[in-house]
């Protein structure tokens, strides 16, 4: 079991969910960015993230680029059949990806591109919780291609993930926010934590209840004898985690709200691995029917095995060159 | 192949998406190396011009790389979702080599890039200096490894086939160094850094024109004149030898870009014409007799193969490889020109004082991006039919979709980029129509991570350690 397909699901399981903790913060601060008031609060709130948010993005690459290295067929399956969010999600980050450097660059375009970044952000967030829940949902598969429809990526239950993933950006935004922010922005950030994370707590409740009923195979994954015993200590740490993001909140601590928060993100995650696994397209393809011969794999897990500790080093290097709290803006008033 | 069905509308899609993203890389690998240079004369030197050309120079590069990322991710996805078969069947090597490319340059730049615009109060010169080369470097290592994916689908090597029809790795050392890997490398890096001397010769140039004493300008200037004197004829000697190495691996490509139609000893150099594939001739020629063949084979009377040796499904399209290749040379030429005159002002120390001599460089601004994107248009299209020469047709490497999903897409790239990166470019012009000052703010009012100013370094990370404190 543990062979080389199975190492390479762990690292790209392990480049996904990077990239939903680090870019799921910023594209959050873009979900947010319409309720944060223009000119201060607003600068305040990207400049919190403009040194790392390119770093961040870059996991997704890395989620990209190592399914097509290790597992060709589900990226030639899995990208034809979210097409069309996929294509959403691309074009949602470019515009919240300029606007970083655009949105100073005029000051009379200043509100079109906040306009941007925030649109932008709200549609790669929502794009990549519909493909997320489409790909849950099944994908269908015959011979080596996708065997759907055009639309199949659309239907209310991937909906409801798409929005949920939008709430819980937002609550992983709202949270490092009231760790880096100070002041009448870290306030209205307690607010924005408040409502995100109860919501966001709801919308897991929903979508665990009802994955069950989409797959029998997700259903006696779950609720099976003995797998519950190995399942069960996943929702109860989602209450403990649930219970630590509301005390932060209730004492005003300012990190333990983003790392609880960070801990549902980390769990939901880890639950849908459980229901997934050892499928990387469900209900089609296994990882190991979906896996790059052994050259390639081994080829690149040597890379990977020294060079991703050394990005995670200075990727931390790079966030405590840029700790405490941002600044308020002194330059142009 | 109709005109607009889904096959021809995602080459269309890659063509576009893919012509816009190369301006950016091209400009940031150059830029990169650039500000390095820079910085490491500026800590050397400690001559405040290096670190005011700098400063000047990081915040269009910070444009430009923003808008490198954001395309480069279209780039990664658009393999899956216009061209799934490729992926599926070439992905064991491609994917690999894209995956190095990932780890070893895309998080290096990114981890790196964020000192290097706001950490200089923070970080200090040393490691500010060590963050900017880590952008560099990462940006030649994501050269190199993307050039090597490309030259393996112009010339595979050291591979084997399997049972379901993928391409499988035998030999990593014969795929990444594959025959055409080194010169296409050379021929990509040297053109990067031609092109950025032209854009950084041509803004210091203009400003020249008005401010003739402006040292910033005058810095730039006489940097890129040296590049353009020196790069442009190595580039020419790269770009011969490239040429050399695909008459061996594709000699198809050659007869295209020649406009050469019959096989024969003593080949005329074709230096204008219009290939028409219909006719298969290239109709008002105006030809040097015997000088085709002694450019590609160094002998008179050499045999060269022309195009009506191939069937014609296997022929590229030589009316777009025969001009988008003189395009490429013709600006070559000019560089070289330009580099030479620059050479012999410098000879008689007036390489300021020539209106003429900054007025074409000026001109000559723009002009590496157009000659990359025409030799970009003379590798790519003198491929076809093919994405792996000879082992993999465009017309079954694409994916199983709908027309009208792939049109769609496409409109939506051509109406977002067109504008997104229309703005990008008209705040870069911006930003290159101020002159260079001598305390050239770090980060411009506004930007993030402030505490900047116009304060110059030192007092400024002095006053940031007070702040902090």
């Amino acid at each position: 079991m543990f062979d080389l397909a199975f190492i390479w699901a762990a690292v790209i399981a392990f480049a996904v969910l990077a990239y939903v903790l680090f870019d799921g913060f910023d594209l959050g601060i873009g979900i947010l960015f319409p309720f944060c008031a223009a000119g201060d609060e607003r600068d305040e709130a990207m400049n919190s993230v403009a040194p790392v948010w390119d770093g961040n993005e870059t996991w997704l690459v890395l989620g990209g680029g190592g399914l097509m290295a290790a597992f060709p067929l589900a990226y030639a399956v899995v990208l034809p059949a979210l097409y069309a969010p996929i294509t959403a999600m691309l074009l949602g980050l470019i515009f919240r990806g300029v606007a970083f450097e655009f949105r100073f660059r005029s000051s009379t375009h200043r509100r079109l591109w906040d306009w941007a970044f925030a649109a932008g952000s709200t549609l790669a967030a929502l794009a990549q919780g519909v493909a997320l829940g489409a790909l849950v949902q099944g994908i269908p598969v015959s011979g080596r291609a996708y065997a759907g429809g055009w639309w199949d990526w659309l239907t209310w239950f991937s909906l409801l993930t798409g929005f949920a993933l939008v709430i819980g950006y937002a609550l992983l935004g709202a949270t490092w926010l009231v760790w880096k922010t100070s002041g009448g922005l870290q306030q209205k950030a307690y607010g924005f934590a408040w409502l995100t994370g109860l919501a966001t707590l709801a919308l897991i409740g929903v979508v665990s209840l009802i994955m069950p009923f989409l797959d029998p195979v997700f259903r006696q994954r779950w609720f099976s004898w003995p797998n519950i015993i190995y399942a069960a200590p996943v929702p109860i740490l989602v209450g403990l985690a649930a219970l630590w993001l509301l005390a932060g909140l209730a004492k005003r601590r300012e990190r333990s709200p983003f790392f609880a928060a960070a801990a549902l993100f980390i769990l939901s995650y880890l639950g849908l691995g459980i229901s997934f696994y050892p499928y990387i397209v469900p209900p089609s393809l296994t990882i190991w029917e979906a896996a790059a011969p052994a050259a390639s794999l081994k080829f690149l897990i040597v890379g990977a095995a020294v060079l991703i500790p050394l990005i995670l080093s200075y990727t931390a290097w790079s966030y405590w060159i840029f700790r405490g709290k941002v600044r308020a803006s002194t330059g142009y008033h | 192949m109709e005109l607009f069905d889904a096959l021809m509308l995602a080459r269309l899609q890659f063509a576009f998406t893919v012509s816009f993203h190369i301006i950016f890389p091209t400009f940031s690998i150059g830029l990169a190396s650039y500000l390095a240079v820079l910085e490491v004369l500026w800590l050397y030197t400690a001559q405040p011009v290096f670190m005011a050309v700098f400063n000047y120079w990081k915040k269009i590069f910070a444009i430009s790389f923003g808008m490198g990322v954001v395309s480069g991710i279209v780039m990664s996805y658009q393999f899956g979702t216009n061209w799934s078969v490729f992926s599926d069947k070439t992905g064991p090597i491609v994917g690999p080599l894209m995956g190095y490319e990932v780890l070893s340059a895309f998080f290096l730049e990114a981890g790196f890039l964020g000192v290097m615009l706001f950490g200089m109060d923070r970080v200090g010169k040393g490691l500010h200096c060590f963050a900017t080369l880590m952008v560099a470097a990462g940006t030649l290592l994501s050269a190199f490894w993307i050039l090597a994916a490309n030259s393996w689908m112009q010339t595979p090597a050291g591979h084997a086939t399997n049972s379901v029809g993928q391409f499988v790795p035998v030999d990593w050392w014969a795929i990444i160094f594959n025959p055409s890997f080194p010169f296409r490398l050379v021929h990509m890096v040297l053109a990067t850094y031609l092109t950025t001397a032209f854009v950084v010769g041509g803004v210091g140039a203009w400003h020249l024109l008005r401010e003739p004493n402006n040292a910033g300008a005058r810095l730039m200037f006489s940097m890129a004149m040296w590049m353009a004197a020196l790069v442009a004829p190595l580039q020419l000697l790269a770009g011969d030898l490239h040429g050399l190495n695909t008459l061996a691996h594709q000699p198809a490509k050659i007869a295209a870009m020649e406009g050469h139609w019959e096989t024969r000893a003593g080949q005329p150099l074709i230096l204008f014409g219009w290939p028409n594939m219909a006719t298969e001739t290239t109709r008002y020629a105006l030809e040097v007799p015997k000088v085709g063949s002694l450019i590609l084979t160094h002998d008179w009377n050499g045999t060269v193969r022309g195009l009506k040796s191939w069937p014609p499904a296997e022929r590229p399209n030589a009316s777009i490889l025969f001009w988008s290749f003189r395009i490429m040379v013709g600006i070559g030429l000019l560089m070289l020109l330009l580099g030479l005159w620059s050479l012999w002002l410098r000879y008689r120390q007036r390489l300021t004082a020539s209106p003429a001599l900054l007025r074409f460089a000026v001109l000559m601004a723009p002009a590496g991006f157009i000659a990359v994107v025409a030799g970009w248009i003379t590798t790519e299209v003198g491929r076809q039919p093919y994405t792996v020469y000879g082992l993999l047709q465009t017309a079954q490497s694409h994916s199983p979709i709908d027309a009208a999903a792939v049109a769609i897409s496409l409109l939506a790239f051509l109406v977002v980029y067109c504008t997104v990166f229309g703005a990008g470019t008209f705040y870069i012009l911006r930003l290159m129509r101020r002159a260079p000052q001598l305390d050239e703010p770090d980060i411009d009012k506004g930007m993030p991570q402030r505490a900047a100013g116009i304060t110059p370094a030192p007092v400024l990370s002095r006053a940031a350690a007070a702040q902090r404190e």
